[in-house]
């Protein structure tokens, strides 16, 4: 049966309260699921106090700050701090999404900041997912421009009009918050491309200049693959860059209709 | 979910056995049978109403009407079909066993299947004044 419960290795026990940092006026709460492969134990959710006037509004700033402050050790990705590259994609008060985006202000007034890794992947250590599979997942959609058309001199040419039809498709940063947010992915992650990837397939069959659009099609006609969404709109709710890949699986779904009937 | 334990390249599991090439036509009956649905509900339900606290008899001569039966006939084939890709994709959804996966699938058809035909042949058979 589908995994409800988290394994007995993966059950959350206690956790360290980290004494409030000396001098400090004004602090904010941070509850950090930490889990370190090494040495044998359950995972734990870590309290931390973070100084907010001596630290930046993101809840990125408030990790970096316990990290350089108070505990080295806490593992997290990150990298251009502005939502661009899809790091430090995490679950923040209960929502997928990126920590450099989401302000401690907007997380529920006054209460801790709960941080968690991206659920139902593997995990590395502390908040860092496993993404092999969802990777993976990319990798097989193909997302690169498929032509059997010899290469033009110049570029391959496309009217402003098709151009258009790839917003709220290409901005997809690959952040993984949709995949992990989505219940049929949670139960199916094997079998089950997930939105992100979906949502990449949608891009390339929707580009005018791709010549595999049939073979892509073909490639993602598959009860577990494409069908698996039910459209619960998880994914829309999570993307981090207000696209919604709900939407861009439908595409999918009506053009398998299409080429049918 | 949890680690894979086979030395397979992450992309080789990805790929797995391939597409299927099918799921297209289940999704567009869903659709039809629930388009279906919406249609004949209304009729279904003035029809039941009228058959509340009739005997036999007058069931018997309700359903004698062409009309009555075919909207009753086709109202069992849209819901028992739809019932049928709902339960199969719950079952998909949720049972990872492969074994019981199929067996599941396969109750679900008969199932469905009697369902239907049981009702279809209670119809036919007021509606023929047996």
């Amino acid at each position: 049966m589908a995994e409800f419960a988290l394994p007995k290795n993966s059950k959350i026990t206690g956790g360290k309260s980290w004494p409030k940092p000396a001098g400090a006026t004004e602090t904010r709460e941070f509850r950090v699921y930490r889990w370190n492969p090494d040495d044998g134990k359950n995972p734990s959710i870590d309290t931390y106090h973070v100084d907010i006037n001596d630290c930046g509004p993101m809840v990125l700033d408030g990790l970096i700050w316990i990290k350089n402050h108070i505990d080295p050790t806490l593992t997290f990705r990150r990298s251009c701090r502005e939502g661009v590259c899809g790091s430090c994609a995490m679950n923040i008060d209960g929502q997928n999404t990126l920590a450099c985006t989401k302000s401690m202000h907007d997380v529920a007034s006054g209460g801790a900041v709960k941080v968690n890794p991206l659920p139902h992947q593997p995990v590395v250590k502390d908040l860092v997912p496993d993404l092999t599979n969802f990777y993976a997942q990319y990798a097989s959609i193909e997302p690169w421009l498929k032509t059997t058309t010899p290469t033009p001199q110049k570029e391959w040419k496309q009217s402003h009009e098709d151009r258009e039809k790839l917003d709220g498709l290409y901005e997809c940063i690959l952040c993984a918050c949709c995949s992990t947010s989505c219940p049929s992915y949670w139960w199916n992650s094997e079998r089950f491309l997930g939105p992100a990837a979906l949502l990449q397939a949608t891009r390339w069959v929707t580009d005018s200049r791709d010549e595999a659009t049939g073979e892509r099609l073909d490639n993602l006609e598959d009860p577990f693959r494409l069908y698996r969404c039910h459209t619960i709109m998880n994914c829309a709710k999570a993307c981090p860059k207000g696209l919604n890949p709900s939407e861009a699986i439908a595409e999918l779904k009506l053009k398998m209709v299409e080429r049918q009937i | 979910m949890s680690r894979p334990s086979s030395m397979r390249t992450p992309l080789g599991r990805v790929r797995n056995l391939g597409s299927s090439h099918s799921g297209t036509t289940d999704f567009w009956r869903q659709r039809l049978t629930a388009v279906a649905m919406t249609l004949l509900i209304v009729p279904v339900i003035v029809i039941v109403l009228m058959l509340i606290g009739r005997n036999h008899a007058g069931a018997a001569q309700i359903l004698g009407s062409i009309p009555i039966a075919i909207i009753l006939v086709l109202f069992i084939i849209a819901s028992a079909w739809h019932m049928k890709i709902g339960m199969q994709i719950i079952i998909e959804d949720y049972v990872h066993n492969e074994t019981l996966k199929l067996v599941g699938v396969m109750a679900n058809n008969f199932f469905c299947i009697a369902v239907a035909l049981s009702s279809i042949y209670a119809i036919l058979k007021l509606s023929s004044g047996v």
